[in-house]
């Protein structure tokens, strides 16, 4: 099966495909890359593993009251912390569609596609929204 | 036998899929274990160890019973696992996330996933699935452990009745649709023609994305078992796109309530890692046996396993079962 979408919209779909390829490749091997070196002691982590089993059945407000561990985006400067630094993959990953949908709205507004461009406008408030911890009241 | 004969022998692989799926289960439910967990005892690597394994089976189970990964993990791990339903459900998330991520490119390329029909329901989907993501962190966990359980007993209704429509029927496009320019042509390997679509009751659709996105966000589970009811059989879009396209809306929508677990605390690196790991590989296996297995088969199995696990979420909101 070949993309044949009348053509018309093909560019901004194979576009929109290579970014999804590569920050989701990036993702995973960051993910992997610091979920090995969390597990096997090469970063250090601040929660012993030995003690996960006795926060991990918290709700996880608790477990964050009981724990110390940072809220929002503070473990963006802790990032030599093991369990810490899995975090980075996962942002990534969460922040795929961010990237995305940055990389069509060009082929959008070239083209004065309007209602596409607000939609995409909107989504990356929605999604920088939800990224930043305003939505959480931790801004 | 070698293992490529074995695989040769669909039956044979049939059985033996059928014989050790619930094994993990069956172990990691056992009182001893749970006792073990409940006490904290034991090393700390056994149950990220059997979260991966118990993953890789339902990763292998779940592409050729045609749901995603986020909607077997939750009830799951939920009702069988010592973890708060917080973590699983931020876990969840991020399997259904990493799913869809990783099938998107493909499904993008071979135009099985439609951006042009994807974005303004991903939006809708995104928006509500923050504020499920907000209302389940805000709930008490037996209260949404009793309506996730109510939620799996429903989707187990739904794949039970669901019918699918390979070509759906649509007379003419709603004007919404038409000034949204959705629409296509796809080529189908099997047949080797060209399929024009176009849908029709994309309002309805909106609002029904809506409420799939606040579940998705609330649960965890990500959507596919509705998606692709709503895409195919309501706005008749064709089956294969509407499955493709599925996947794409996921990549947003659980996007943004990921973010929210996240910011939240609500997800540990030592629960979704494996999960995702574990899952990942897994579906690839079971895409490989998808000429082998009996999907059909598979598809019911799941099924069963899902009203048991809906049953167990349920029972053990109410404090039935521990």
């Amino acid at each position: 099966m070949g993309l044949k979408d009348a053509g018309q919209y093909e560019k901004e779909q194979l576009r929109y495909a290579a970014w999804l390829h590569w920050s989701t490749l990036l993702g995973f091997l960051t993910l992997i890359g610091t979920f090995v070196a969390y597990v096997f002691g090469i970063l250090p982590a601040r929660i012993p593993l030995e003690r996960l089993p006795q926060v991990w059945n918290l709700p996880a407000d608790k477990y964050l009251e009981v724990t110390g561990m940072p809220k929002g985006w503070a473990w963006i400067g802790m990032l030599g912390s093991g369990d810490l630094a899995s975090f980075l993959g996962i942002a990534i990953l969460s922040g795929c569609s961010i990237f995305c949908i940055l990389a069509v709205m060009p082929v959008y507004a070239k083209r004065r596609d309007w209602i596409y461009l607000v939609l995409c406008a909107l989504e990356i408030v929605i999604l920088v929204s939800a990224a930043s911890g305003l939505l959480s009241g931790r801004h | 036998m070698s293992f490529s004969t074995f695989c040769r022998n669909g039956a044979g692989t049939d059985a033996f899929v059928m014989r050790c799926l619930p094994l993990p289960l069956l172990f990691f439910s056992h009182p001893a274990f749970a006792a073990g967990a409940a006490a904290g005892a034991g090393a700390w690597w056994v149950w990220p160890l059997a979260l991966f394994v118990v993953c890789f089976f339902l990763g292998i189970v779940a592409v050729p019973a045609g749901v995603g990964g986020g909607v077997l993990f939750v009830p799951i791990v939920g009702s069988f696992f010592p973890f708060h339903l917080d973590f699983v459900r931020g876990a969840g998330l991020l399997v259904a996330l990493a799913s869809s991520l990783a099938a998107g490119p493909s499904l993008l390329k071979a135009g099985l996933a439609n951006l042009r029909l994807a974005m303004p329901l991903a939006f809708g989907a995104s928006v509500s699935a923050i504020g499920g993501a907000m209302l389940g962190l805000a709930l008490p966990a037996n209260v949404v452990q009793v309506a996730l359980g109510l939620t799996i007993l429903g989707i187990v209704v739904l794949m039970a009745v669901a019918r699918k429509s390979e070509y759906p029927h649509v007379p003419a496009s709603d004007p919404l649709s038409g000034m949204l320019g959705i629409h296509g042509i796809f080529r189908d390997a099997i047949s080797g023609e060209d399929v024009n679509w176009q849908v029709h009751r994309t309002p309805l659709g909106m609002v029904l994305f809506l409420v799939i996105g606040f579940l998705g966000g609330l649960f965890g589970v990500g959507a596919g078992w509705a998606n692709v009811p709503v895409l195919n059989l309501l706005m008749g879009v064709p089956l294969k796109v509407a499955a493709g396209t599925s996947s794409l809306i996921l990549t947003t929508a659980s996007s943004s309530a990921t973010w929210y677990y996240l910011d939240n605390g609500a997800i540990l690196p030592v629960i979704a890692v494996p999960s995702v790991i574990g899952m990942m590989i897994g579906a690839r296996i079971g895409a490989h046996l998808l000429s082998v297995l009996n999907a059909s088969v598979i598809r019911r199995m799941v099924i069963a396993m899902l009203f048991v696990s809906g049953v167990g979420a349920l029972l053990k909101g109410l404090g039935i079962w521990a």
